[in-house]
């Protein structure tokens, strides 16, 4: 599989605190990775250098390297703006904004220069079928996002996200905000992406990592302890920690 | 022995509860009261203009002559009511927009700052006494229209201006509140879809807080319409309706203090003059209500 963002040596800290020791992996095109780990071990935290949103912290600092494709994302060059185009996002807490379900997802768009109605439409409607929400708001894209249930908003959120057109999509804890159902509908959702965008998901349930991911990541402490195909990680784990930690015995 | 005790222990609680209750009800009654005595003898007294001394209401909203000591007395406030809208209204063109910009400034770009220095400063300026507001106003602000406007730089513009420094610390802290409340996810979500910091904030935080911003904006409305003695100094108190910015007005609140050392109460000027204060009454019910209703509607 093609390797597409490459993190090399990756040191973070949050003032004093050191939260990523010396980080290095690749993450495969059209794939699902998954990060695991306790709380606390850092997984958000990496999540959100690959789009860039800890820049917004006050007293971040990063040391190590970062390529999207082939852009070093942290190189001066580097249009934020667009990386985060590039690199959608989806949170952990269903965000819709006060506006239509239509606005929601024609947002980024008109945010990148679209304005003719029927492009706009035309993506609103394809982000919404890729996010499997098309059918269910069809009939009602001028109401509020804010009255849709939360599982639909999440799939909202996803739709929002697609609607610009990127290439890796991140999700920090997508799921863990919703019911059961929701959730299914959300990793088969996932399934069905993964055969055009690269998604890199945080979750704490193993037995989702193991569900959904191709990939799965180990973290503890800061530390990538151990990264593997997940049908591997899970049966036949190399670093004793990793198997701890599977096997339910701490974190 | 046990249970004499629990009684002692609950004829304690039964005394505090009952001391709490009367106390909280005669202070809320006499709440009540004033307020209720109050809007009374305004509106007895504001009301005898058109009862007792058969004056026209639609003469006096509509007409445009104030001469109540004339021959006949004419009682037109149109030109206060004007006024003292026109004053309010240009207060709050000039207030608004810099209240938000500093609202933004201190919760968006520059929170440390802002928080400890900028804000505590806007804020200060709601605790200066208005005597002190219309002095300046009239030894800087009036001298400055004057050298470059035609006329006395005596105006609406003074006032307007005048009043824009005074209601900027309401509209302001209203709108730090309404921006920092704001959840952060919001704004993430914005951020996240390639979205500057501008344009976060003129397409999520400005229209999400919009109803926020606008009760700040009609309490700053409704409290420049009741300030009296700054505007009075500098708006130069000619009873009619100006044609320019730069011309001598009146409002409600500068005539009724002007006037009603001079009056004796109970006659037609004196009533007339309650009718004023009945209007302004009136007035801050409607701001009142209208900031209720915005406050219901940022909460949907
Ligand atoms: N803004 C911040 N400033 C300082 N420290 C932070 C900040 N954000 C996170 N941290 C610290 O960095 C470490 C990693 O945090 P992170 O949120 O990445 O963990 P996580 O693995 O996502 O945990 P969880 O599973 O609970 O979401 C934690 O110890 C946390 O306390
Ligand atoms: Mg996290």
């Amino acid at each position: 599989m093609q390797v597409l963002i490459d993190i090399k040596n990756l040191d973070l800290y949050y003032g004093e605190f050191h939260a990523l020791k010396k980080v290095s992996m690749s993450i495969p095109e059209k794939a699902i990775t998954a990060f695991i780990g306790p709380s606390g071990c850092g997984k958000s935290t990496l999540l959100r250098t690959l789009n860039r949103m800890n820049d917004m912290i006050p007293g971040t600092r990063i040391e190590g390297s970062i390529r999207v494709g082939d852009t070093d994302i942290y190189g001066s060059d580097v249009d934020v703006e667009t990386l985060r185009k590039k690199v959608g996002m989806v949170f952990q807490q269903p965000n819709p904004f006060p506006k239509s379900i239509y606005d929601n997802v024609a947002y980024g768009p008109r945010l990148h220069g679209i304005t003719k109605k029927h492009e706009l439409d035309e993506i609103v409607e394809k982000s919404l079928r890729s996010a499997a929400l098309w059918d269910e708001v069809k009939d009602h894209l001028k109401r509020s996002a804010l009255s849709i249930s939360g599982g639909q908003q999440q799939r909202l959120c996803i739709a929002r996200a697609l609607a610009v057109n990127p290439d890796v999509l991140l999700m920090d804890e997508a799921t863990s905000a919703l019911d059961p159902i929701s959730t299914l509908k959300i990793e088969e959702l996932a399934q069905e992406l993964k055969d055009r965008y690269t998604i890199v998901m945080v979750t704490h349930n193993m037995h989702q990592a193991a569900r959904v991911s191709n990939q799965t990541v180990f973290f503890l402490n800061g530390e990538v302890i151990e990264y593997a195909d997940t049908e591997k990680l899970f049966s036949n784990p190399t670093d004793q920690r990793t198997e701890d930690y599977i096997s339910g015995r701490f974190g | 022995m046990a249970r004499s005790v629990e009684r002692e222990k609950r004829s304690k609680h039964l005394t505090e509860e009952w001391v709490g209750r009367v106390y909280t009800l005669i202070c809320v009654g006499l709440l009540v009261l004033t307020i209720f005595s109050m809007v009374y003898f305004v509106a007895s007294k504001g009301l005898s203009t058109f009862f007792k001394d058969g004056v026209n209401p639609i003469d006096l909203f509509t007409g445009v002559k104030w001469a109540p000591e004339g021959e006949p007395p004419l009682f037109g406030a149109l030109p206060f009511i004007v006024g003292s809208f026109s004053t309010s209204i240009l207060a709050a063109l000039i207030a608004a927009p810099l209240g938000f910009c500093a609202a933004v400034f201190i919760v968006e770009l520059m929170p440390k700052f802002g928080r400890k220095v900028l804000q505590p400063v806007i804020e200060l300026l709601a605790g200066i006494p208005s005597v002190v507001y219309g002095f300046v106003g009239l030894s800087v602000i009036v001298p400055f229209f004057r050298d470059i406007f035609p006329g006395q730089g005596l105006g609406l513009a003074a006032g307007g201006v005048v009043l824009s420094i005074m209601i900027l610390p309401t509209i302001t802290t209203i709108a730090t509140d309404a921006l920092a409340a704001l959840p952060a996810g919001l704004k993430e979500g914005s951020y996240a879809l390639g979205s500057t910091r501008w344009q976060t904030i003129y397409r999520i935080v400005l229209p999400t807080t919009l109803p926020a911003l606008l009760t700040g904006i009609v309490l700053g409305i409704a409290r420049a319409f009741g300030e009296a003695l700054a505007v009075q100094m500098v708006i130069g108190n000619a009873p009619h309706i100006p044609t320019s910015l730069f011309e001598s007005a009146s409002t409600l609140t500068s005539a009724i203090t002007l006037s009603m050392g001079n009056t004796i109460m109970g006659t037609a000027h004196n009533n007339a003059l309650w009718t004023l204060a009945l209007i302004l009454l009136t007035m801050t019910f409607v701001f009142v209500f209208i900031v209720r209703w915005l406050e219901r509607r940022s909460k949907v």
